[in-house]
């Protein structure tokens, strides 16, 4: 049922802000947003700039994901959070490595693999953030999920 | 020219295997017909958000017509998200009250059960988010939600069993309600063993999936006037606002209000949106009925149950009565008519003469406020 949403070119026209972390800056109303577009979604001028978004920021809210869309299986349970960049950006997305992730968490975005399509299917690359923190990551193990590929089990 | 409610009809919330979505609204739409003594219909107004994705069934506005032999007058879909069914009722109102029809009918329809499995039901309600910054990243809708929840949680130092008492509430109200999906009580034992649908939100938080339909009869005539309707949007993406502020609602009811010209201590009875129970708190706050933060005090005072001081959801809200998506803002408007009417059986509110029913589309985005007044 789902095959005729195709985020093929969904993912290819964001490209800016997902693979290079676009902003828009609107230069009427100063509002600043994510993807970049060319009108103000705040004010609907259409004198915005892209700029480029500070990869640094912190927890707002987050939760965690078991039951996930179609397209997500593969890296369930994620955490899906709101995260307050250093510019006062607000952006959506994931966080990876992270344990007992807190709010006000300081956090820092890296380009990851967001979404696969099955075995011979696209796979998409976007954003995601990790913990700066290193309580998240505890010495006597691996933090859990760097590893995106399971099957080198020698 | 006024719009009156001229009749209601709702059908039962449950797994409706048997019936298409077109007879669905049809139950609803010949009761409502009947209750009104079956008037010459000159426009029909479909609520609905999921139908293309859920029955793969778009058009729907004439596939309802057909469905109850009515093909040849105007008929369309109105969408906006969880918040169809308010809208639909909104924009059929107008329909009268311009004086272009004389009588509109009315009918929200939701048939969920179509999608045999969560994941599509999930995909397809996530549809209600920004498809290019959260669907894109693997957004539910109840991990928005969720998300919301903790941030409230956060600045306002809630605890999980805060937020027990809408649901509670919700439930012993739907006990007797004929048309309700979930007739029986929770205890706050229940509500803290409910599974996490996502962190920090449970499953008892989380308003249930089902079928149903119903219908209002809007005409020149009738014992219920729509007296006043606002309508409210705001940004699609619930990361650019404030997560715990629903600005659409105060500005969809302040303008229904004003339209209606009421204020908030006229209100006999509140339908809110509480298609889960942190959503049900911030639009209290968003009325205004209880300060921010602070809607679960006016839920633990006793306030809110059907002999309070302002009843609240009495037929049990989107949580125990159900939430078939674009359906709900008919149902909404429906009990209050029926309360207004004293038509409410088991449910009544005593001496009920004014209600407000806000319907929620997003977690905030899309909002319908309407003012029903005897």
């Amino acid at each position: 049922m789902w095959s005729f949403v195709s985020p093929v070119p969904l993912y290819w026209r964001r490209r800016g802000f997902l693979l290079r972390m676009e902003k828009g800056e609107c230069e009427e109303c100063s509002f600043t947003f994510v993807p970049y577009k060319s009108i103000c979604p705040r004010c609907g001028s259409t004198k915005v700039k892209a700029r480029k978004l500070p990869r640094r920021g912190r927890i707002v809210s987050f939760t965690l994901v078991e039951s996930p869309p179609r397209g997500f299986e593969y890296y369930t349970p994620y955490i899906l959070a709101v995260i307050e960049l250093e510019d006062g950006t607000r952006v959506f997305g994931q966080v990876s490595d992270a344990e007992n992730l807190k709010i006000g968490d300081e956090v820092e975005a890296t380009l990851r693999i967001v979404r696969v399509f099955g075995e011979s299917g696209q796979i998409f690359y976007g954003f995601k953030f990790v913990p700066l923190s290193s309580s998240h990551y505890p010495v006597e193990r691996m933090p859990s999920g760097t590893s995106n590929y399971q099957d080198d089990k020698s | 020219m006024k719009a009156m409610i001229k009749g209601v009809g709702l059908t039962k919330i449950d797994q409706h295997w048997s019936k298409s979505i077109g007879e669905l609204a049809a139950e609803a739409c010949f009761k409502a017909l009947k209750d009104a003594g079956n008037p010459k219909i000159d426009a029909i107004v479909v609520g609905n958000m999921m139908s293309g994705l859920l029955n793969g069934q778009e058009n729907l506005g004439a596939h309802v017509a057909e469905s109850i032999g009515m093909s040849g007058i105007p008929a369309v879909k109105v969408e906006a998200a969880c918040g169809s069914g308010g809208a639909a009722v909104m924009w059929g109102a107008i329909g009268v009250i311009s004086g272009v029809f004389r009588n509109v009918l009315v009918v929200g329809v939701e048939k969920m059960t179509d999608a045999t499995n969560t994941e599509d039901q999930s995909s397809a309600l996530a549809t209600a988010s920004d498809a290019e910054t959260e669907l894109s990243m693997g957004a539910t809708f109840a991990a928005l939600n969720a998300i919301i929840m903790r941030r409230y949680m956060y600045e306002h130092g809630l605890s999980e069993e805060d937020f027990s008492y809408l649901p509670i509430l919700m439930h012993k109200n739907a006990i007797d309600v004929e048309h309700a999906q979930l007739r029986y009580k929770i205890s706050l034992k229940d509500y803290l063993e409910s599974p996490y649908v996502c962190e920090p939100l449970r499953l008892l938080d989380a308003s249930p999936t089902g079928d149903g339909a119903a219908a209002v009869v809007i005409g020149e005539e009738g014992e219920v006037e729509i007296a006043g309707f606002g309508s409210s949007t705001d940004l699609v993406e619930t990361f650019s606002r404030d997560l715990t502020e629903l600005r659409a609602v105060r500005s969809a009811v302040r303008e229904a209000m004003k339209m209606a010209s009421i204020e908030l201590n006229d209100l006999d009875i509140i339908q809110i949106h509480d298609a889960f129970s942190v959503i049900g708190y911030l639009c209290v706050e968003a009325i205004g009925v209880a300060e921010r933060g602070k809607a679960h005090k006016f839920f633990e005072s006793g306030d809110a149950e059907r002999n309070g001081a302002l009843p609240i959801n009495p037929e049990g809200g989107l949580k125990a009565r159900g939430h078939p998506v674009g359906a709900t803002g008919v149902y909404q408007v429906a009990e209050i008519a029926l309360q207004l009417m004293e038509r409410a059986g088991s449910s009544q509110v005593e001496g009920a003469r004014t209600g407000l029913s806000v319907n929620i589309g997003g977690t905030g985005s899309n909002v319908t406020a309407i003012v029903l007044r005897r």
